[in-house]
This record gives C-alpha cells, structure tokens and sequence, in this order.
C-alpha cells in the first residue's frame, strides 16, 4: 500500500522541525548586522533550494517516466513539481519580508537568486494549465515529462545567464556556509534537513491521498454496481490519473 | 505462435529476409496483372527509407512553399515590429534611443514579433492533417524538429532585414551602419536560439486546447536568458557616446544555450509526435 512509512517520516519531520526551530531562537547568535529579523534566512533559503531541488527532481522523474512509461513516475514528476510551487510561492512570500527589512524595498532587481527564482517560478506555473489543456491522460503524461525535461534543464542555465547579468552589488548571506560562524552553520544544515524531510512528508501525503481516494471510488463504484470504468465520473483534471490496483480493481473487463 | 494462422509463417519469413529476396518474392505473390517492376520499386523504398537530409530539406522546402503561398507569419511580424516601434516611440515620448534602452526595445520587440511566428509554425500541421501524413511516412522524426527549426529561423532572419533597418530607422540615435558587423553576430546566435525553442514550445502547444496562450507563457520565460545575453551584447554597439564590441562572454552564453537547448529538443521532441 502507499501509505507505508508515512508515520515513521512524519513523527520524524516533526521532531526535526521542533529541534529546528529550538535552534533558531535559542542557539544561534544574533546576528550583529540585521539582528533578530536574519532570523528568517533559516527557513527562507532551505525552502528555495529544496523548491528548487524539488524542480529538477521532477524533471528526473519525468525522464525515467518517458524510459519506463510507467504513470507511476508520471505522478511523482506530477507531485514534486506541484509540492516546489507551494514553496515557491512561500519562498517568494519570505523573501519579499526579508528584502523589505533589509534593504527596504519588497523587491530587489540587483539580487540574481531573487530574479532566477522569479523567472523559474513563472516557467513552473505553466506546468499546471499545460497539464490541463491536454484531454487525453496519456498524451497529458508525456507532453507534462517533456515539459518537465525541459524546465529541468532550464533551472541551472537560468541561474547562471541571471547571475552574470548583474553585479555583486549586495553582500551574499547565501554564499558557502563555511563562511557562517559554526553555530548559524550548524542551524542552517539542521533547518535544510527538516525543510527537506517536510517536502518529502508532504509529497508522501499527497500520493497517498491520491489512490486513496481512487481506490475509495473503485470501492464505491463496485458498491453501487456500475459497470462504468473508474475515471469516467471524473472530469478534466491537471493531476495524473491513476490505474485502479491489482486488488481493488475489477478483474472483468 | 504456433497457433498463428496458416498464412503466417511464410509472411514472416519473407520479412526477415534479406531485401533482395524479399524483392523477388514479391512477384509470385503480387496479382497476375501487376509487372515486376513497380513492384521491385516499392519493396526498394519500403526497405531504404530516405535519410535525414532528405526528408529534412523535402519538409523544409514544404514550409517555405507555403509561406511563399500563404504569406502568413513574415509580413505580419514585420508589420507588428514595426508598429511596435511606432507605439514605443510614444510611450516613451522619445524621438531617439542609445545604448542600454535601444537594445532593450529592440531586444523586446524581435521577442514578440517572434512569438507571433512562434504560434502560428504548426498551425497548419494540426488543422490540417500534416503531423498525421507526417507521421504515416517511414521517416525519422527528429527530421520535422531540424526542418521547423530552420523554417522559423529563415523566417526570422528574413524579417529581420526589415525590422532592424527600420529601428535604425524610426528610433536609433547612433547610426547603425557601425553596429551592423558585431550586431549580424548577436542577431544570428539569438534567432538560432530562438529557433530551437520556439519550436520545441510551438509542437507542445500546438496540441492544447488553449494554444494560443500557452505557447508565449512556455516561451517567455524560457527566452529571458536569450533576451540577457542579446541585449547585454548588443547595449555597447548602440553607445551614444563610444560604441564599443560586445563583450565575449555573451555571445559565449548565447550559443552554449544554444548548444543546450538544441540538443535538449532533439532529445525529447520525438515523445510530442507520438499519436
């Protein structure tokens, strides 16, 4: 079944993000130029990479979805990219607070990680409409995987072609962490880990969910004795659809 | 297998065999009026599908005949990028441009005037059956990607000559004529570019229901990096002041995504054109 090891990562996401947040306040120094408000740079830039590292995992998903033309890679592909915009979109949420603070304005041109993420997130939410305008499930899998191919590739070209268009004209907070003092460092890697395993829980959920949901309606549907197929109530839809399981699924055709 | 019907075994065989055989089986099993002739013919075309080069400058010279004909995407970008200039002119209520801004407006302007040509390149082939004749012909497929490709980038270069003499034109302040050699350079590593992935865009978009507005949100954001590095390459060759060449490591940005985006679109076109 989907829902295996879903307690084990969730009570273990929980616990991160407790020890975490602990860290934030209570362990790490205070930093001396923007004191309590760089606070936010440990929840604000783990979200951006794992978002990010969330985009180009959909985009290897989709490549061993075209290999395989299994749909099960399809809605991995599917729920990777979908969890990263909700981050992005809390990403962008945060970093607009944090540059508002720092430098007083809510959007800063001169920051090429802002812009790059800007430009990438405005790439990804074509994925959604893309997926919805295209009828046919199997064609919507495939046309869904080159595009996610595409903006895969697309992620790190982007940074670079942004990042040599502007100068270093801010101080970079996001350099290596070598550069932070060991107690923040430490701080960061925890918050990352604990932002990561919160993707990886939230993805779980989202799967699980989803062939709950269908294997419920199969059940459903075999209660009231239709002899319809599965999918045939369920209208245009962005996400993939789902097979009915081996178990659950009718074994007439 | 061994439960096929009597008549297969034989077939099969004949298709295993080697060309020249099957050839000359042919014959025996083709009906009595027919001579062997054409038939010989076809089982050699059946065999030898034609290359690469081939069916990409057949398609090409398809594509080209129809803009001749129809006269669809080229007047119309043309047109556009020329009242673009009109309309730039007087929302920015400036009778000459330099430098940075005269890039800019150029730069956005041949993006748009291209996104015109963007979504109406495979237009006919869905309204009008080509991707099915296409795809009914034994050919390899990466074929219409190379052969749309080239189409889009004629088409771009060709209204080209009339879109950036008339910005020279219309709202340039430096004279063009002094930018032109280096401008050639940023123009060709651009519209290749922009080629590549207009058409990768225009074949995913073409099959959607809301075609039309898809294809510019796929291209937009994927030629922002396209529009940094033509714009910053070509800012210093429209300098008021001391026009300078542009600097080496645009044009190396322009073509290594280029590069990277040719081959990404030779790799996954082949999965848009699979029913």
């Amino acid at each position: 079944m989907y829902g295996r090891g879903l307690r084990a990562l969730s009570f273990a996401t929980v616990v991160t993000l407790c020890v975490t947040l602990a860290l934030i306040f209570f362990y790490a120094p205070i930093e001396a130029d923007q004191g309590f408000l760089q606070k936010i740079f440990y929840v604000h830039v783990p979200m951006a990479i794992v978002a990010l590292g969330g985009f180009i995992l959909g985009g290897l998903f989709a490549i061993q979805h075209l290999r395989t033309r299994d749909s099960r890679w399809d809605m991995r592909s599917y729920v990777a990219i979908h969890m990263s915009l909700i981050f992005g979109v809390a990403v962008l949420i945060t970093g607009s607070i944090w540059a508002k603070a720092s430098w007083g304005h809510w959007w800063v041109w001169d920051e090429p990680t802002l812009v790059s993420f800007l430009i990438i997130f405005l790439l990804y939410a074509i994925y959604q409409p893309l997926r919805f305008s295209i009828e046919d499930p199997e064609r919507q899998a495939r046309y869904a995987s080159v595009f996610a191919i595409t903006a895969g590739v697309f992620v790190p070209l982007n940074f670079i072609a942004v990042r040599l268009s502007t100068g270093y004209v801010h101080p970079r907070v996001l350099g290596d962490t070598s550069s932070l003092p060991p107690k923040m460092a430490l701080t960061f890697l925890l918050a990352l880990l604990a932002i990561a395993l919160l993707f990886a829980t939230l993805c779980k959920y989202e799967i699980t969910a989803k062939h709950t949901r269908a294997q419920l309606s199969t059940l459903r549907r075999r209660l009231a004795g239709e002899h319809s197929s599965v999918y045939a109530s369920r209208g245009r839809s962005a996400a993939p659809r789902i097979q009915p399981s081996p178990v659950l699924g009718r074994t007439k055709v | 297998m061994s439960t096929a019907a009597p008549g297969a075994p034989p077939e099969r065989a004949a298709g295993t065999a080697p060309v020249d055989q099957a050839a000359a089986g042919r014959p025996a099993t083709a009906p009595p009026g027919l001579t062997g002739a054409p038939a010989d013919a076809a089982a050699g075309a059946r065999a030898r599908p034609p290359g690469l080069a081939a069916t990409v400058s057949a398609l090409l010279r398809k594509e080209l005949l129809v803009e001749l004909r129809t006269l669809e995407s080229v007047p119309g970008m043309s047109l556009f990028a020329v009242t673009t200039f009109v309309v730039f002119h007087f929302a920015l209520r400036q009778n000459t441009v330099a430098g940075d801004e005269a890039a800019g407006i150029l730069w956005v302007t041949l993006l748009f005037a291209a996104i015109l040509g963007i979504n109406r390149l495979f237009v006919a082939d869905q309204d009008q059956g080509g991707f099915d004749a296409f795809l009914l012909a034994p050919v390899d497929r990466s074929a219409l990607l190379v052969a749309k490709a080239l189409a889009l980038l004629s088409y771009l270069l060709v209204f080209e000559l009339v879109a950036v003499p008339a910005f020279g034109l219309l709202l340039l302040g430096p004279s063009l004529g002094q930018a032109l050699p280096s401008l050639l350079a940023v123009l060709a590593l651009a519209d290749i570019g922009i080629a590549l992935i207009g058409t990768l865009v225009a074949a995913m978009a073409v099959r959607t229901r809301a075609r039309d507005l898809l294809g510019p949100l796929l291209a937009l954001p994927l030629l922002v990096p396209i529009v940094i590095g033509a714009a910053r390459a070509s800012a210093p060759l429209f300098a008021s002041t001391h026009p300078g060449s542009p600097a080496a490591r645009w044009l190396f940005t322009l073509g290594l995504y280029d590069l990277v985006f040719g081959l990404l679109a030779y790799a996954v076109f082949d999965f848009l054109l699979e029913d």
